[in-house]
């Protein structure tokens, strides 16, 4: 079994007085779609930037594809690939300008043309970079970040400043890019985007990761549990306590309101068929990974 | 090597897509000795102009200035510019080599002092019937050193200037003073005591003397020694402060 694509214990990343990184730690699988969350100023952009050694970092021990950034970080860049934060094209340069440049870089890469129809790109090529939409620029980027096949991308806030329909295209890449076979790091403040798209998560504060996992599994953790409702005309329906998973529940007239953890939904739903009722708008009340990130990042934030 | 033609081929459809850069370039040292024909002509006067006619002066001393013009302000312009955008960050993260990524830079530099020192030739010969240059082989040489010295100058200024605007207010700034006292302006001649001795120190004049010592037929001073002493001393400097972003 090989090494996991990244390995990072107890990074430390410091800019003058200013601790960026105070203790990061985390590994990330191949093939999977990590996703790195936090607020503004957290320490997510240094974190990635340290890991493609563009940033010399301070302290702990950081692996990429086997290889070391402080002193390999030529061949972890010319394996990588990488949409970066503040980076952009001269707003002259053409499209396929662009591309033929880079991928003169990795001649063993995709070709121009297969770049441009891979990236919906294919009536772009003669446009000029200052021309594209946000989101044409972003497809520009996914395909520059992949002229040489990588097997890791890092994707540092690809959606940033798109509209929401541009998202949504983007969020296609970013499934593209992982069936091809590459492995993801995605830094993104957007909640829904990491739900959408991230096997694991790891939010990050101040500096130390607050908390790390699938986004399903944080919000069970840190979600304050799940609420069910559902509405039935005067049944006793005591057993409900005895149910699986059921904390407490509680009724209004014919609504009811359950409070439990987990898949408190599917114990609640078939119990409920057990006793041969079943109701027509059973549906249950998550909290997103939006509050889960919300509470870990004002909880463990300016304390 | 394929890689800085590709850089090069491209900075240099980028330049040309720039028409203010490109006029700036290519046009204004034309402007200049046209001014500088239309005042001075071209009769040899002993006291001035190394005691050779305006023209013959002005014409091999433009040379010169091209190479300053686009090694001191589009060059660093450029690059100050591609670093403050990301475009610099943007080819880091992509392993592109710094060399090429400077090679390119001073290549088109070159190319375009060359293409704007070809047309100042062509003009200014048969419209003041300037003297042809004395040995085409140091001429040669020594635009050379010349274009090398100020595309070294220009890559260190885009190493350490955090903006293209400041890169252009520096360059436009250090271009002017040099073209008032450092022979390229007035006649070195005139100019008395502390002005001649800031033009003495300027870069542009020793590589308008070099252009001048080979076109002329001068004996060549230590002028050209000064010129790729710039070239070397930049260049180092550069390769120290060269930031991508």
């Amino acid at each position: 079994m090989a090494a996991p694509p990244v390995e990072v214990s107890h990074l430390v990343k410091q800019y003058g007085g200013f601790t960026a990184v105070r203790d990061i730690s985390f590994s990330v699988e191949e093939g999977e779609i990590f996703g790195i969350l936090g607020p503004n100023g957290s320490g997510k952009t240094t974190t990635v930037e340290s890991l493609q050694g563009l940033r010399k970092i301070d302290g702990g021990q950081v692996r990429v594809l086997g290889l070391d950034p402080t002193t390999q970080s030529g061949e972890i860049r010319r394996r990588i690939g990488s949409q970066l934060q503040e980076s952009a094209l001269p707003d002259r340069v053409k499209v396929w300008e662009a591309l033929d440049l880079f991928g003169a870089l990795s001649p063993d890469g995709p070709s121009v043309d297969d770049l441009l129809d891979d990236w919906g790109l294919a009536d772009k090529g003669q446009a000029r970079f200052g021309s594209l939409s946000g989101g044409q620029q972003q497809r520009l980027f996914v395909a520059l970040s992949l002229v040489n096949d990588p097997t890791l991308v890092f994707l540092d806030e690809m959606t940033t400043g798109l509209d929401p329909a541009s998202r949504r295209v983007a969020w296609d890449l970013i499934r593209q890019i992982r069936e091809r076979g590459a492995t993801v790091v995605l830094v993104t403040h957007f909640m829904e985007e990491a739900e959408a798209l991230c096997d694991r998560v790891m939010v990050v504060n101040h500096g130390v990761v607050a908390a790390e996992g699938s986004p399903s599994g944080l919000i069970d953790r840190f979600g304050g549990g799940v609420r069910v409702r559902f509405s039935l005309d005067g049944q006793d329906v005591g057993w409900l306590s005895s149910v699986p998973h059921v904390k407490a529940w509680d009724r209004e007239r014919d609504k009811y309101e359950v409070h439990g953890d987990g898949p408190v939904l599917v114990h609640v739903a078939s119990s409920l068929l057990e006793h041969g009722l079943a109701p027509t708008d059973l549906r249950q009340e998550r909290a997103t990974l939006e509050d889960v990130f919300l509470t870990l990042t004002s909880e463990r934030g300016d304390t | 090597m394929r890689l800085l033609l590709k850089m090069t081929w491209l900075e240099l459809k980028l330049f040309l897509r720039e028409p203010l850069t490109v006029l700036f370039a290519l046009v204004l040292p034309l402007l200049i000795l046209f001014v500088m024909g239309g005042v001075f002509g071209n009769t040899a006067d002993a006291s001035l102009y190394r005691g050779v006619g305006a023209m013959d002066y002005y014409l091999p001393a433009y040379i010169a200035l091209v190479a300053a013009s686009v090694g001191l302000i589009s060059l660093p312009t450029h690059m100050a510019g591609n670093r403050e955008l990301g475009v610099l960050k943007r080819y880091r993260a992509s392993s592109m080599p710094a060399w090429v990524v400077v090679g390119s830079q001073v290549a088109v530099t070159f190319l375009i002092s060359l293409v704007s020192a070809l047309i100042l030739v062509l003009v200014a010969m048969p419209a003041y019937e300037v003297t042809g240059p004395d040995s085409i082989p140091m001429v040669i040489a020594g635009f050379v050193v010349v274009a090398l010295a100020f595309s070294a100058l220009g890559v260190l200024l885009g190493a350490v200037l955090p903006s293209s605007r400041s890169a252009q207010a520096l360059g436009v700034m250090l271009w002017f003073v040099m073209l008032m006292v450092g022979g390229a302006g007035p006649p070195p001649e005139v100019l008395a005591g502390t002005m001649a001795t800031v033009g003495d120190l300027t870069p542009l004049m020793h590589a308008v003397r070099t252009m001048q010592d080979g076109w002329l037929g001068l004996d060549p001073g230590w002028s050209w020694l000064v010129v790729c002493g710039v070239t070397l001393v930049s260049g180092a400097a550069a390769v120290v402060f060269f930031r991508w972003e």
